[in-house]
């Protein structure tokens, strides 16, 4: 199945959870927030959340700005 | 002298709020904090990326330094609000330096989106300081709903043209009950200076220390200005007067 993530689509394994979305992109440790679908998924329930077919994830972490 | 910054219910005891972006590297950022004395400072939330671009959150916590998740670059009330959710959620703070801007020319504040976005999240229960256009009855507003500032611009983002609209801020300071923080606009201490005599209680600025050619020092200077604007606001300064009045006695 596909999913965007960060803007890339990407081919995902079916069943493959938005925390491990979070370990392909890189992010770090802390400081990171997902939104699944525009909705932001608390860290809490990464591992049980599934991102499903055209699912639209957005991984985010502070940067310098402002 | 103790003179507390407080926002919602918090004191500092700098009144210069600092951003991150435009340091050329993390360590000239890191020495142009430190000589600004700031203890509140803004990030930015993007997309994680291969590259890896992070480090300033490391780097505000050995500091000691409070972090201020905005939400730059967002141009609607829905966006600014996930961004702002996000925030919460990867920083663990419940402030947030609300920004929705109509246009990358101007980077000006749309302010129908803006007022949508900052009572939504009000009610999700932020502290929400908005950075606002200097329009005294937008900033009431901003203040009526639950705002815990309001932030109005000097002149545009980046420009350094300085406080463009003296009046206006001091419409806005006078009549406020929540801390005002001239935000956007800075270009030198005068500037930062002049926000204070008007009436602001604190300045919030990245450009101009952090593009100055020197921004160690001018922090240290934005440092310095804000504390020097603030005791003269607090003395008072003398009326300006038209004609000269002798300050030595008559022969």
């Amino acid at each position: 199945m596909r999913a965007q993530v960060n803007g890339t689509s990407r081919d995902l394994a079916e069943g493959t959870s938005v925390a491990a979305v979070v370990t392909l992109v890189g992010a770090p440790e802390k400081g990171v927030a997902v939104a699944l679908d525009g909705a932001v998924v608390p860290k809490a329930l990464w591992g049980s959340t599934i991102v499903p077919d055209g699912g639209v994830v957005e991984v985010l972490t502070a940067v310098q700005g402002g | 002298m103790d003179d507390p910054l407080i926002i919602a219910g918090r004191e500092f005891r700098s009144r210069l709020i600092t951003g991150t972006g435009g340091a050329a590297n993390l360590s000239v950022l890191e020495r142009a904090l430190v000589a600004s004395g700031t203890e509140l400072t803004t990030v930015a939330m993007r997309r994680v990326d291969a590259a890896g671009q992070t480090g300033v959150l490391e780097l505000l916590r050995r500091l000691g330094i409070e972090v201020l998740p905005n939400t730059a670059g967002c141009r609607t009330s829905a966006e600014a609000v996930l961004t702002a959710q996000l925030a919460r959620e990867a920083l663990e703070t419940n402030w947030v330096k609300l920004e929705v801007v109509h246009d990358e020319e101007t980077l000006l504040p749309d302010p129908v989106e803006l007022l949508d976005a900052a009572e939504r999240l009000v009610n999700d229960g932020f502290v929400v300081l908005p950075y606002t256009n200097d329009d005294p009855v937008l900033a009431r507003k901003l203040e009526d709903i639950g705002c815990a500032t309001v932030m109005p611009l000097g002149s545009p983002i980046g420009t350094g043209l300085g406080i463009r609209n003296p009046h206006n801020i001091e419409l806005i300071t006078s009549r406020a009950s929540v801390p005002v923080v001239l935000d956007a606009g800075i270009g030198t201490a005068s500037d930062a200076a002049l926000a204070m005599e008007l009436g602001c209680s604190a300045v919030l600025l990245a450009t101009a220390v952090t593009r100055a050619q020197d921004p160690e020092r001018m922090g240290a200077a934005m440092r310095c200005a804000v504390e020097g604007g603030r005791l003269a606001r607090l003395a008072g300064r003398i009326p300006q007067r038209f004609w000269a009045q002798a300050s030595s006695p008559g022969l």
